[in-house]
C-alpha cells in the first residue's frame, strides 16, 4: 500500500484548472453556424388526449423551420432510460404521443432561427384536448376502475399496464410470517419519501449537426453516450453507424442525465433540415419535464429476539414512477437489494414492490437509486426495534451487520430487475466505522440524553449503509492505451466523467501501472467514434468498472514494455523488472531504459510496432462500499426548525485512489441528502401541476446550511477492485433522512413518517405528541 | 441599440436589443466562460463583477450597465497565470463538474478584495448565492482559505 506512487495521492483533477479559468468545455460553450433553436410545448393537463392540433399558424411565423408533433414524427416504442440492453424498463414512450400523461409531457416542438421566434411560434399552436380523469395518488393507481394510463396496444415490458403496474417484485427468503411469530418484539411502520430533483447546475442541453460525411453528430450533456447512440438509432430507426455521440465536460448529472430526453428530437430536426440544432432546458423545464426521484411509500416490518438479533424483515415498497416507467423496476429492486443484505443475520426476509404509473412527473435514476428510499424506512425502523428492546441502536447495529467473509441470500434472489449474483463480502470495515464514528460524535455521552437550551433541544442519530460497485455481470467498460515517443500515453476509454473526477482516477491507475506520472497520461473519453464502449456513469461503476478496464489495458501495455526491455537487456526470462520514473529497471543487472527510448525504438527502428492494448472489464463482483452516519441536530420546539450541528460520515470505499476526490464525493452526496431530508420537495396543485419549479421555491442547500462535517475513511483493500478500490459516489446520500429522523426522536421523542422534515411537519408532530400525552392513561 | 463595456480591461462594443439581459449578450459575443440559465438570480452561476461588485448577469439588463467595467473569470487569471483563487480551487478539490466554479470564484474574489482576512462565516456568506450540487461546499470554503494564504505568501515574497 505505502509503496504506491500514484494511488492514494491527491492528484489534481486533470480538468480542474481549465474549468476554473473558464475554457469552453461544456456542450453549450461551442456554437455552430446556422443552428436551429428548438423549444418545446408541454401539456397543461395531467391526462388528456389531443383531439386536434393545428400548427399552421406556427409554421408561418417568421424564422420557423419546422414544427414537430405526433403527426410527423416516428412512432417507435422505446424507453428513455439509458440502461444496458435489453433494457429492464418498459417500452412505453413515443417521441411525441397524441395521449399526454402528465403536466409537462411533450406536445410539440418548434425549430426556428432564434429561440425567441421558436418561443413565440409555440404560442400559435392550437391544441384541443379531451381531458381524462387523472391519477395523482399512487395508491389510487391500483384500485379497481382506475383510469388506465398506458392503454395503448404497443406498450411492452410493463408488468400489467391495465392495472397501471409498470413493474412488480416479489422475493422471499425463509418464512417471514413464522419469523415474526418467533420474534420477541415486532415493529411495523410506514415511511414516505417525496418527489425531488437532482438539479445539476448545468441543465440538459443537446446540440446536433451533420459532419462532412453526412453522419449525425450529437454533442450532449449525458451520463450514457453509448446508450444515447443506441436509443436514438432505435427511436429514429437509423443505423448505429450513422451516429456519433460526443460527451464533452458535463455540469453534473446525479442520474438525471442517464436519460435520453432531448437527443432524439434534436437529431430528428438535424436529419430533416440538414442544419445544426440545439435544445437547452430552462430551469423550469428541468423541474417540470426532466426526471425526478421515485417517491416511495415503504411499509417495513422487523422482528427481533430478546438478545437483539434480528430474525425477520419484510419490506413492501409502493413506488410512484410517474407517467413513464423509466428505471421503475430497477430503482425499486435496489430499495431491497442494496439494503437488506446489510442485516444478513435475519433468516427470514421478504421484499415486495409495486411500481405504479400515475399522471405525475416522471421518476428516473437519482443518486442512491432506491436505496435512499429503502434506508429512509429501514434505518428508522431499526432504531424503533432497539427502543422496544431497550437497547442502544448502535449496539443493535453492531450485532447484526454483515461482515467480511459473509453473504446474504438477497444478493442472488434480487438483482437488477432480475435474479442477482451471489456475493461474498471480501472487505468490510463496518466495525471500525461504528467505533470511530461514535467516538467522533460522542455517541455514548450524548445518545438518550437530549440537551435542552430554552426552546432548543439537541439530539443525536445514526444510520448504516451499503451500496454496490457497478452491476455485476451486466456493466461493462473498455479502454485502449497507446504509447508515444516521449513516454506519454493516450488513454481512450468509454468511462464517463460527469464532474466526478473519473478521468483523473483513470490517469492515476495508468500511472501506477506503468511507473509514470498521471500528467503523462492524455485522457480522451466518451466519444462513440473514438473510444471503446462503456455503459456510462451510473450504479457507482466509474472507478470499479471503467477503472477496472483501464487497469486491464495498462497491465497488457506493461507486459509489452517489459517484453521489449527483456530483449534489449538480453534477459529473456526476467520477471522482476521495476517500472518507475518513466524507466524500466532490471534490479539484477542494474540495466535501465527509459520508456521514451523504448517508444522511439519500437515506433521507428527495430521490431517496429505500436505498443498499445485494449482491455474490457465486466465482473461477477459488485463489492459494496459501507458507510456509518452520525448526526447531532438542534431542533427548536417553538419554530419546528431542525438545524444539523455536526455530521460524521465514516466510509469504507476500499483504497481511496484519490482521497481529495473521494472526500468530494462523500460530502457532495451528504449535503444533497441533507437537502432531501430537510427542504427539498415538489409541491403540486390539485390537478398535478408543480407549483415550485425554481430555486427560490425549491430550496437546495447553500453554504449557510452546512453543519460541521467530518469525514472518516476506514481504509480496506478490496481484492476485486482496481488497486483495492470500491465505489463511493452514491452511498452517502442515503444517510440524512434516517439519521436526522433518528436524532429528532432522540431530541424530542417524536418521529416523522414523511420527509422532508420541514418546520411545519415538526410542529405538527410536536402538537400531536403533546395531545397524546394529555389523553387519560389506558388502564390496561 | 449599441452598448460599450470594458470587459476584463478591454473595451468592447455590442449591438443589443433593449430588454436583453447581460448574460445573454455576453455569451452571444463569445464570453461562454459565464454559465447559468436560471434567469432569476437564484443559482449564481452567471455571476460577474460589475465595477468590482458581484452580480448575477441573468437578472441585469444589458442596457443598464452600459459603460461599466465587467470582470469575468477570464479577467482574473488564465491557464498560464492563474489567480491564487483558481489555483486554490484546483488544489483543494473544490472543482468537480466546474459549472458553478467561475461564478463562485468571482464571488470569493470580490470578498477578498474587501476583506483579505475573512472568517469561515464571512466566506459562507459571500458564497451563499452560488449554488453547487457537486461539492457540498466544504472544499470550496477550504479553497478560499487556502487562497488567502497564497495571497499573503505572494505579498511577502
Amino acid at each position: 500500500m505505502s509503496n504506491f506512487k500514484s494511488i492514494g495521492k491527491d492528484t489534481k483533477k486533470i480538468d480542474a484548472l481549465s474549468l476554473a479559468t473558464g475554457q469552453p468545455m461544456f456542450v453549450d460553450d461551442v456554437s455552430f453556424p446556422d443552428t436551429l433553436q428548438i423549444k418545446l410545448l408541454y401539456s397543461p393537463h395531467a391526462h388528456a388526449i389531443i383531439e386536434d392540433i393545428d400548427t399552421s399558424e406556427a409554421e408561418k411565423y417568421p424564422g420557423v423551420k419546422m414544427v414537430l408533433t405526433y403527426k410527423n414524427t416516428p412512432h417507435v416504442p422505446h424507453t428513455t432510460a439509458g440502461q444496458g440492453w435489453p433494457e429492464p424498463s418498459p417500452y412505453d414512450t413515443w417521441m411525441f404521443n397524441e395521449k399526454v400523461k402528465f403536466v409537462g409531457d411533450r406536445v410539440a416542438a418548434v425549430a426556428a432561427e432564434t429561440e425567441e421566434q421558436a418561443a413565440e411560434a409555440l404560442k400559435l399552436i392550437k391544441v384541443k384536448y379531451k381531458v381524462l380523469p387523472a391519477i395523482l395518488d399512487p395508491e389510487d393507481a391500483m384500485k379497481d376502475g382506475a383510469p388506465v394510463i398506458h392503454d395503448e396496444p404497443w406498450i411492452t415490458g410493463a408488468y400489467n399496464p391495465k392495472k397501471n403496474l409498470a413493474a412488480h417484485i416479489d422475493i422471499r427468503v425463509g418464512d417471514v410470517e413464522k419469523g415474526f411469530k418467533e420474534s420477541d418484539v415486532v415493529v411495523e411502520e410506514t415511511f414516505e419519501t417525496q418527489y425531488a430533483q437532482h438539479t445539476p447546475i448545468e441543465p440538459h442541453v443537446t446540440i446536433t449537426y451533420l459532419d462532412e460525411y453526412s453522419r449525425l453528430v450529437i454533442r450532449t450533456s449525458t451520463q450514457v453516450p453509448f446508450h444515447v447512440r443506441r436509443i436514438v438509432a432505435q427511436a429514429l430507426q437509423i443505423p448505429v453507424q450513422k451516429i456519433r455521440v460526443i460527451k464533452p465536460r458535463i455540469g453534473g448529472g446525479f442520474g438525471t442525465k442517464q436519460e435520453i430526453i432531448l437527443e432524439e428530437i434534436c437529431s430528428f430536426v438535424t436529419l430533416k433540415t440538414g442544419r445544426p440544432a440545439r435544445i437547452l432546458y430552462t430551469r423550469e423545464e428541468e423541474f417540470i419535464s426532466a426526471r425526478t426521484r421515485h417517491p416511495f411509500k415503504v411499509k417495513v416490518k422487523i422482528g427481533a429476539k430478546k438478545d437483539g438479533m434480528l430474525h425477520a424483515i419484510s419490506l413492501y415498497a409502493l413506488s410512484n414512477t410517474g407517467a413513464y416507467g423509466t428505471h421503475g423496476l430497477t430503482v425499486a429492486s435496489n430499495a431491497g437489494s442494496k439494503t437488506l443484505p446489510l442485516y444478513n443475520k435475519a433468516e427470514n426476509v421478504e421484499f415486495v414492490s409495486d411500481i405504479v404509473y400515475t399522471n405525475m412527473p416522471v421518476a428516473g435514476a437519482y443518486r442512491g437509486y432506491g436505496a435512499t428510499q429503502g434506508y429512509a424506512a429501514l434505518e428508522q425502523a431499526i432504531d424503533m426495534v432497539a427502543e422496544k428492546l431497550g437497547m442502544d441502536p448502535w449496539e443493535l447495529r453492531k450485532k447484526n451487520h454483515i461482515k467480511a467473509g459473509e453473504t446474504s441470500p438477497i444478493f442472488r434472489a434480487l438483482g437488477e430487475g432480475r435474479e442477482g449474483v451471489t456475493q461474498y463480502i471480501q472487505s468490510c470495515a463496518l466495525d471500525e466505522l461504528l467505533e470511530k464514528g461514535a467516538k467522533e460524535i460522542g455517541w455514548l455521552e450524548k445518545y438518550g440524553r437530549p440537551k435542552r437550551n430554552g426552546s432548543k433541544v439537541r439530539g443525536v442519530g445514526m444510520s448504516i449503509h451499503m451500496q454496490g460497485s457497478g452491476i455485476p455481470l451486466i456493466d461493462m467498460g473498455a479502454a485502449t492505451l497507446k504509447m508515444n515517443e516521449d513516454g506519454s500515453f493516450n488513454l481512450l476509454y468509454g468511462g464517463t466523467d460527469i464532474g466526478t473526477g473519473l478521468d483523473t482516477v483513470a490517469a492515476q491507475i495508468v500511472a501506477e501501472t506503468l511507473g509514470i506520472k498521471p500528467d503523462q497520461v492524455i485522457v480522451y473519453a466518451s466519444d462513440t467514434d473514438l473510444t471503446p464502449f462503456d455503459v456510462g456513469a451510473y450504479a457507482s461503476s466509474g472507478t470499479f468498472v471503467s477503472g477496472g478496464a483501464v487497469l486491464k489495458a495498462a497491465l497488457k501495455v506493461r507486459e509489452q514494455i517489459l517484453e521489449v526491455a527483456r530483449e534489449k537487456f538480453g534477459e529473456a526470462d526476467s520477471k522482476d523488472y521495476i517500472l518507475e520514473d518513466g524507466k524500466v529497471i532490471s534490479p539484477k543487472s542494474g540495466k535501465s531504459i527509459t520508456l521514451s527510448e523504448i517508444a522511439y525504438d519500437t515506433l521507428y527502428v527495430k521490431n517496429q510496432h505500436q505498443i498499445g492494448a485494449a482491455g474490457s472489464f465486466v465482473s461477477p463482483y459488485s463489492p459494496p462500499p459501507f458507510a456509518v452516519h452520525f448526526v447531532e441536530i438542534e431542533v427548536d420546539e417553538e419554530t419546528g426548525e431542525i438545524k444539523p450541528i455536526k455530521y460524521v460520515a465514516a466510509v469504507d470505499c476500499g483504497v481511496p485512489i484519490n482521497p481529495n476526490l473521494v472526500k468530494g464525493q462523500i460530502i457532495g452526496a451528504l449535503v444533497n441528502g441533507i437537502g432531501y431530508a430537510l427542504t427539498e420537495e415538489y409541491h403540486f396543485t390539485s390537478s398535478g401541476r408543480m407549483t415550485n419549479p425554481n430555486f427560490m421555491d425549491y430550496k437546495i442547500p447553500s453554504t449557510r446550511d452546512l453543519p460541521e462535517i467530518k469525514v472518516i475513511l476506514a481504509e480496506t483493500y478490496e481484492p476485486t477492485g482496481p488497486y483495492g478500490a470500491k465505489s463511493v459516489a452514491e452511498i452517502n446520500i442515503n444517510g440524512p433522512i434516517p439519521a436526522i429522523g433518528n436524532a429528532l426522536h432522540d431530541a424530542l421523542g417524536i418521529r416523522l413518517h414523511r420527509s422532508p422534515y420541514t418546520p411545519e411537519r415538526v410542529l405538527e408532530a410536536i402538537r400531536k405528541s403533546k395531545e397524546k400525552k394529555l389523553e387519560p392513561v389506558d388502564p390496561e | 441599440m449599441k452598448v460599450k463595456y470594458i470587459i476584463n480591461g478591454k473595451e468592447e462594443e455590442y449591438e443589443i436589443h433593449p430588454g436583453e439581459v447581460l448574460l445573454d449578450v455576453l455569451r452571444r459575443n463569445g464570453h461562454t466562460e459565464i454559465k447559468g440559465n436560471c434567469y432569476l438570480g437564484t443559482c449564481g452561476a452567471c455571476t460577474v463583477l460589475i465595477d468590482g461588485e458581484p452580480h448575477t448577469s441573468c437578472t441585469i439588463l444589458a442596457a443598464k450597465v452600459n459603460g461599466k467595467h465587467i470582470t469575468t473569470i477570464k479577467g482574473i487569471g488564465d491557464l498560464n497565470n492563474p489567480h491564487p483563487l483558481q489555483k486554490a480551487f484546483v488544489e483543494t478539490g473544490a472543482v468537480q463538474c466546474g459549472f458553478c466554479t467561475p461564478g463562485t470564484i468571482l464571488s470569493a474574489y470580490a470578498l477578498l478584495k474587501k476583506n483579505p482576512n475573512p472568517t469561515d462565516e464571512d466566506i459562507k456568506k459571500a458564497l451563499d448565492g452560488n449554488l453547487c450540487r457537486c461539492t457540498g461546499y466544504v472544499q470550496q470554503v477550504e479553497a478560499v482559505k487556502f487562497a488567502v494564504k497564497l495571497l499573503k505568501e505572494g505579498k511577502n515574497e
